[in-house]
C-alpha cells in the first residue's frame, strides 16, 4: 500500500505541474478576448446571446426555436454579416459576465442602457424605449400619481424598477408587493388595489389581453432604451452594428419587427412610442 | 377543475423538449458520478494515508468544495477561466468539471469515513490469517467499506442530480430552464401554467432519482 501511496502522489504532483505549464502557455496566447468583425465573418457564426424565457421578446417556442423581438433583430444581423447565427441562453444576472469573457459576440436580451452597464461593456445605439407604466380600471381611471387617496394601494411585483421607483420617489403611496407576475395579475383582477406599476410593456400589454383595464400612465420615470451590447473595446463590431441601425432605420426595420413580434402583445397604439428607427431617439 | 395548465405540456414539441432538458441534467450528473465513484474511492484511500502532505492537501481540497456554493464554484470554471487562462470550455464541460470536483471531493470523505470505521480487530485478524496489506484490503475492507458506503453514496448522488438545476446560469438548457421557457412562453395565454409545469419537473425529478436509489437498494440487499 505504500509503494502504492507513492506513485500516486508522485503521479498527482506531476500532474499539477503540467497543468499549470499548460496554463501559461495558454493565456499567452490572444490579447484581446472578443473576436473582432472579420474574425466573426471568417469564422462564419456568430454568437448572440439571447433571453429564452422573456416573452415576447426573446424565447423559445413549443417547436423549441428561438422566436421574438430581439431575436427577430439578431437573424436580421447574421443574415446582413452574412454568418449563421448561433443562440446563447443568457440569464439576466450574468449577460455582462457573456461578453467579458468574449463567449457571445453581441448580447440582445432586452438590455436597457444603464451608466453602471456602460462602464463594463459598449452599447450599441438604441433599438427600443422603455419606462415604467400604470394601469387602473376603466371606472378608475389614474392618470397622475400626485394627490393620492392614501386608502388606496398600488400593486408591485418585488424587485422590479417599478418598486425601486415608487419607494423613492412616491413614498406615501402604499404598495402591496408580490413575487410573480400570476399572483400580482390576480389580486389586481380580484380589485385589491386601484393600480398596478410595472414596466410600460407589461402593463400596457396587460390592458389589452384584459377588458376593462386602461394605461392611464403609458410612461413614468426616466425614459431609458434598449440596446445591443458587446464586449468592452470591440470597436469593429460595434461601428458595423451602429451603421446597420441607421441602414435599416431607411426600411423601418424595427416598425417590421415590431409587426411580426409585439403587436399581438402590445397593439398597434405603442409602435411608435416604444420602437427606436435608426438607433436615434 | 380549476385550469393547471396541463395543456400547456403537450404543445408542440414541450414534453420532448422537458424530456431533453432531463437527459441534458442527467448526462451531467451520471457523467460525474462516473468519475467521481473510481477517483472519490482513490482519494479516500490517500485520504486516510499517514502521509502528511497529502493529509493537509485533501483536507483543503475537500473542505475549499465544501465551502464554495456549487454556483460560485461554476462561475469560476466557466468565466473565471477565460478571464484568467483563456480557456473557453463550453457550459457542459465546465458543469461536468465542477460536479466531478464536488463529487470527487465527498466521495472521498466519504470512503474516509467509511474506512475508519472498520474496527481495527478486522485488521489485525486479517493479519493473523497471514494475508498481505494488498489482500487485506482487497478481501476484507473494501467489501465492508462499499456496503457501509451505498446508502450515503446515494444520498450524495441524488443531491448532485437536483443540483444540476444551477448549470441554467452558465447557459446549459437543462428540465428547469425548459420549463421556464415553457412558463413564460404561454405566460399570457395561460398564467397559470406554472402549477403544472413544476409538478412535470417535480415528477421528472423524482422518477431519475427514484430509479437510482432502488437499484442502490437492490445492489444493498444483494452484496448485504
Amino acid at each position: 500500500m505504500k509503494t502504492f501511496t507513492k506513485v500516486l502522489a508522485t503521479a498527482l504532483t506531476a500532474a499539477i505541474g503540467f497543468s499549470l505549464v499548460g496554463c501559461a502557455a495558454n493565456s499567452s496566447e490572444e490579447d484581446h478576448i472578443y473576436r473582432t468583425l472579420d474574425e466573426i465573418q471568417e469564422s462564419g457564426v456568430i454568437n448572440i446571446g439571447v433571453f429564452s424565457d422573456k416573452y415576447p421578446f426573446g424565447y423559445v417556442d413549443e417547436n423549441g426555436s428561438y422566436q421574438g423581438y430581439d431575436v427577430y433583430y439578431a437573424n436580421r444581423i447574421a443574415e446582413d454579416l452574412g454568418v449563421e447565427v448561433n443562440f446563447v441562453s443568457t440569464e439576466a444576472a450574468s449577460r455582462i459576465e457573456y461578453l467579458e469573457t468574449g463567449r457571445v459576440d453581441v448580447v440582445l436580451a432586452n438590455f436597457t442602457v444603464t451608466a453602471e452597464r456602460e462602464e463594463v461593456v459598449d452599447f450599441a445605439n438604441p433599438y427600443m424605449n422603455v419606462a415604467l407604466g400604470i394601469v387602473s380600471r376603466e371606472d378608475n381611471v389614474i392618470t397622475s400619481l400626485d394627490n393620492w387617496n392614501p386608502d388606496d394601494s398600488i400593486i408591485v411585483i418585488s424587485g422590479t424598477t417599478a418598486e425601486t421607483y415608487l419607494i423613492e420617489n412616491y413614498p406615501d403611496i402604499p404598495l402591496q408587493k408580490f413575487d410573480s407576475y400570476a399572483t400580482a395579475k390576480e389580486a389586481f383582477e380580484n380589485g385589491t388595489s386601484a393600480a398596478w406599476a410595472n414596466d410600460n410593456t407589461e402593463v400596457i400589454a396587460f390592458a389589452i389581453e384584459n377588458e376593462g383595464y386602461v394605461v392611464g400612465i403609458p410612461s413614468l420615470g426616466s425614459q431609458d432604451t434598449i440596446a445591443a451590447a458587446v464586449t468592452s473595446g470591440n470597436e469593429s463590431l460595434l461601428n458595423w452594428l451602429n451603421d446597420e441601425l441607421v441602414t435599416l432605420g431607411t426600411e423601418d426595420f424595427f416598425h417590421a419587427d415590431y409587426e411580426a413580434t409585439l403587436i399581438d402583445v402590445y397593439g398597434a397604439d405603442y409602435e411608435d412610442e416604444l420602437v427606436v428607427e435608426g438607433g436615434v431617439i | 377543475m380549476p385550469d393547471l395548465g396541463l395543456d400547456v405540456l403537450f404543445k408542440g414539441s414541450n414534453f420532448l423538449r422537458l424530456l431533453e432538458g432531463l437527459s441534458e441534467a442527467a448526462k451531467i450528473s451520471l457523467i460525474a458520478i462516473a468519475i467521481s465513484i473510481p477517483v472519490g474511492l482513490l482519494v479516500g484511500v490517500l485520504m486516510t494515508s499517514k502521509n502528511i502532505i497529502l493529509k493537509v492537501l485533501f483536507r483543503v481540497y475537500l473542505e475549499t468544495i465544501r465551502i464554495m456554493p456549487q454556483l460560485v464554484l461554476l462561475f469560476i470554471v466557466f468565466f473565471g477561466t477565460t478571464k484568467t487562462l483563456g480557456w473557453k470550455l463550453d457550459g457542459e464541460t465546465a458543469s461536468i468539471i465542477v460536479f466531478s470536483l464536488w463529487g470527487v471531493a465527498e466521495m472521498g470523505d466519504l470512503v474516509r469515513g467509511s474506512l475508519v470505521s472498520i474496527p481495527k480487530h478486522q485488521y489485525e485478524s486479517s493479519k493473523a490469517l497471514g494475508l498481505s496489506k494488498n489482500q487485506t484490503f482487497l478481501y476484507v475492507i473494501i467489501p465492508q467499506t462499499v456496503r457501509r458506503m451505498i446508502p450515503l453514496s446515494i444520498n450524495l448522488i441524488t443531491r448532485m442530480i437536483k443540483t444540476t438545476s444551477l448549470v441554467l446560469m452558465i447557459g446549459v438548457v437543462e428540465v428547469l430552464k425548459v420549463a421556464q421557457q415553457i412558463i413564460e412562453a404561454n405566460r399570457m395565454s395561460s398564467p397559470n401554467a406554472a402549477f403544472g409545469v413544476f409538478l412535470m419537473v417535480f415528477l421528472l425529478y423524482f422518477v431519475l432519482c427514484f430509479v437510482i436509489s432502488s437499484i442502490a437498494g437492490m445492489l444493498e440487499k444483494r452484496w448485504s
